[in-house]
């Protein structure tokens, strides 16, 4: 017996208010955290982007009381053209880290992995919790920034150097919104690593008597490759991070070329490279996305799998593609930077793997089609944030075939195809997943069902709205229109104008829709019907401990596993699927997985 | 037979948790991953080290001497033979004597620091700053100290790791385990020196 990590497991349950609800050790609880973090940040970066839609769709549009906000930023209400900036940088730094990496990965991993695995808690519970406050902290200093004297970074959540690096020379919010907004990334990356440690060395050792890694289900399986990413990814953005917050505030200047002019007055600094921090940077940013998108795949194939009532057509080619993904997210990081002044051969190099990486991609898209293809899928909210997932992922997927290709890509830069590829394929693709999740497992984290009315209601607003908001940037894009731009005044771009209206008012709608989402939300967490331990008749552990689980997880009893995770319509057994803590014993071509 | 037969049978009477999948103990797994993360840290450092070093037509290198960098690399990798004589002794059993040996560690460690600081404070005499130096580039000073603050950084907290485990283990808190995960982290330090030494030094030695 490693009495270690027994040890580090077994704390007891906590009585006072603080050690239960604020610096928690039990998984679920900092799962629940970083649930309502992540909730918090989605409402922020969503009212951010319908302040930025507001003043692109109506040019100097008044938004009242925004000057509350910032007096310089916004003079009589109307936002100055660095305050759009600003606001936009905001808006992708708190999405990216905030809402797509905490709400997928750290919220459900933190509260269903140890679960799925048949862990009683995970092996270091005081990193947990220091991994949720030092990600709040992270927050706290982000969001500080909007309450400096300049305002925070207009850099984009990108951060391109030299007009990060040469401080407040470049703008407002680039010489103290920049070095806050890197310290709230580094902290970010430090709390991320603890999680990762903690996910990982959950799957590897904490699973009960007879979980072989086959065995778990496809979320774990994601949450514990994505752990694997975020191990090396955030570990390389940190000390990208510290080396930009040297060069603001120790005098160094790894990312500032020499003999730079900005705003008129030639800059001090010499000798480093601007490319630098898009290798670091990027180097991190393409495993993020990933990072984002990856537990979303295990959740919707969760989800899909229980209501279809039979298991995905492979198993194990559903893992491997998103292992695959994992590892070649790492070599195709230079597709960012095709038209950054790379030498053209490392274009045509990372050009390949980008390529490649449509294999798994589509491999795994196939498998939930053809899987979905003749099943008789239930029709309830969460299988249809499912189906909403696929959809976007295919819809946002097929546009990085083209912006694969460096040659059409230097056509395609920077625009808003761009903007329409990543929002669709990455980003509300994982919301799909993070609002599918809610509607599976909220029964299990609070004890009360949700309101499937609602719920219906809410997806089929937020789907339809979604493409209205997306796919008119694909057009834009083609069109010509560049991202970033805060007005248009050109002429080719007047006659788009009508689209971008259009897109604003989608984008209003489509966010009032959420506010159904809220509503239902906390409805249900306080009036919802109470909820079964099983009610959507899944198979895997979480479905047979009770409702909401025990300090422990599972009382008295710690789970045996008989079973892999999907046995549903076998035929046979006695009912419609066999949990896999059923010690009945089935002959099924299944098994053999 | 199905699987859940094979991985039952396979550990027959295994308890719950209480044989991790792959005998490696959560602490010395977690160890291990983040050797892994801290190893894509430093790799970062010194990929961004040779990016800038690259892109610099005339790097300066001023170094006269490896003398003083000789003798620190012999200090550290004895602290890692003293390292492993410790951990040979926990488990053996001989507590005084592995306490004796990680002592022994620690101290090595603490000359190495030691060192260290003089040169820094020797090239700081000379005028090499993280932001300006005397022989070209300024980013010469920003890239050595960065790079070699931050594994002066580990080595610091890996002395007074070794002496907290120290302690703790004499006290009976801690066991041969956790000396010789303790002793994980001490060897990677050493090992990130190695790469440190001919990227840092050794390029930039005159001649």
């Amino acid at each position: 017996m490693h009495d270690m990590s027994a040890h580090a497991a077994q704390h007891g349950a906590p009585t006072s208010f603080i050690r239960k609800h604020i610096f928690s050790l039990d998984h679920k609880v900092i799962g629940k955290q970083y649930y309502a973090l992540a909730l918090v940040a989605v409402i922020v970066g969503m009212v951010l982007s319908w302040l930025m839609r507001l003043h692109l769709g109506f040019a100097n549009f008044a938004i009242p009381g925004l000057h509350l906000l910032s007096k310089n930023g916004a003079p009589g209400d109307i936002m100055t053209p660095e305050y759009y900036l600003q606001l936009m940088t905001m808006h992708g730094t708190i999405m990216v880290f905030f809402v797509l990496t905490t709400a997928p990965f750290a919220a459900f991993g933190n509260f269903f992995l140890p679960i799925q695995t048949g862990a009683e808690d995970m092996p270091f519970p005081h990193f947990n919790m220091m991994s949720f406050w030092v990600t709040f902290t992270g927050f706290i200093i982000l969001m500080a920034s909007f309450f400096v004297s300049d305002g925070p970074t207009l850099g984009g959540w990108t951060q391109y150097a030299p007009l990060s690096a040469v401080g407040a020379v470049a703008g407002p919010g680039q010489g103290t919104g920049v070095v806050l907004w890197a310290f709230s990334i580094a902290f970010f990356c430090v709390g991320q690593l603890f999680g990762s440690l903690n996910f990982i060395t959950t799957t590897l050792d904490m699973r009960c008597k007879g979980m072989s890694l086959m065995r778990l289900p496809l979320s774990a399986w994601a949450w514990f490759i994505t752990s694997i990413m975020g191990l090396t990814a955030f570990a390389v953005l940190m000390p990208a991070a510290i080396l930009l917050i040297l060069d603001h505030v120790a005098g160094t200047s790894f990312f500032v070329a020499s003999n730079l002019v900005i705003n008129d007055s030639l800059l001090p600094h010499s000798g480093g490279s601007t490319l630098l921090w898009q290798h670091l940077f990027w180097f991190f940013g393409h495993p993020e996305v990933y990072i984002a998108i990856i537990p979303g795949m295990g959740i919707v194939s969760h989800i899909l799998i229980t209501n279809m009532r039979r298991p995905m057509l492979s198993h194990r080619v559903l893992i491997y593609s998103m292992g695959a993904l994992a590892v070649l997210s790492y070599m195709v990081y230079g597709h960012h930077m095709f038209v950054s002044g790379m030498n053209p051969i490392s274009s045509l190099a990372f050009s390949f793997p980008t390529l490649i990486i449509t294999i798994p991609s589509t491999i795994i898209v196939l498998i939930w089609l053809g899987s979905l293809y003749g099943s008789k899928l239930r029709i309830n909210t969460a299988s249809l944030f499912a189906l909403g997932f696929v959809s976007m992922f295919i819809s946002g997927g097929v546009s990085g075939f083209f912006l694969a290709q460096p040659s059409i890509d230097i056509m395609l830069h920077a625009t808003y195809f761009v903007v329409g590829h990543f929002h669709l394929v990455m980003a509300v693709a994982a919301i799909f997943g993070i609002f599918g999740g809610t509607y599976f497992w909220f029964p299990k984290m609070t004890g009360r069902m949700m309101n499937e009315s609602l719920g219906k209601l809410h997806f089929w607003l937020t789907f339809v709205g979604t493409y209205c908001i997306f796919m008119p940037f694909h057009y834009l894009g083609i069109a010509g229109n560049v991202r970033r731009y805060q007005a248009f005044v050109d002429d080719y771009l007047i006659p788009l104008i009508p689209v971008h209206k259009f897109i604003t008012v989608a984008a209003l709608a489509t966010g009032a829709a959420q506010l159904i989402f809220i509503y239902n939300l906390i409805h249900s967490r306080f009036k919802g019907a109470p909820a079964p331990d099983n009610p959507w008749q899944g198979t895997s552990l979480e479905w047979s401990t009770a409702t909401p689980p025990p300090h422990n997880n599972f009382g008295d009893k710690m789970p045996v596993v008989y079973h892999d995770p999907y046995q549903y319509s076998v035929e046979g057994a006695s009912s419609d699927f066999i949990m896999q803590t059923s010690s009945e014993s089935v002959h099924s071509a299944d098994e053999e997985k | 037979m199905s699987q859940a037969d094979l991985t039952m049978h396979g550990h027959p009477g295994a308890g719950v948790m209480s044989e991790p999948a792959f005998s490696v103990p959560a602490k010395k797994m977690a160890m291990w991953l983040f050797i892994i993360a801290d190893t894509a840290t430093f790799a970062g450092c010194l990929v961004a080290y040779g990016f800038i070093r690259n892109s610099t037509p005339d790097w300066p290198r001023p170094f006269h001497s490896i003398t003083n960098v000789a003798l620190m690399t012999f200090i550290l990798l004895t602290s890692s033979l003293t390292m492993l004589m410790g951990i040979r002794s926990a488990e053996k059993g001989e507590k005084s004597g592995a306490f004796r040996w990680i002592l022994i560690t620690a101290l090595l460690g603490a000359v190495f620091a030691v060192l260290h600081i003089r040169e820094w404070m020797e090239l700081l005499d000379t005028g090499v700053t993280i932001f300006h130096n005397p022989f070209g580039t300024p980013l010469f000073g920003a890239a050595f100290f960065s790079v070699t603050g931050l594994h002066l950084l580990h080595v610091t907290g890996g002395v007074i790791a070794l002496i907290a485990v120290g302690i703790r283990y004499m006290g009976g808190r801690y066991k041969a385990d956790d000396i010789e995960v303790t002793g994980l982290y001490w060897h990677f330090v050493d090992l990130v020196w190695m790469f440190v030494v001919p990227l840092i030094y050794l390029l930039n030695m005159s001649h």
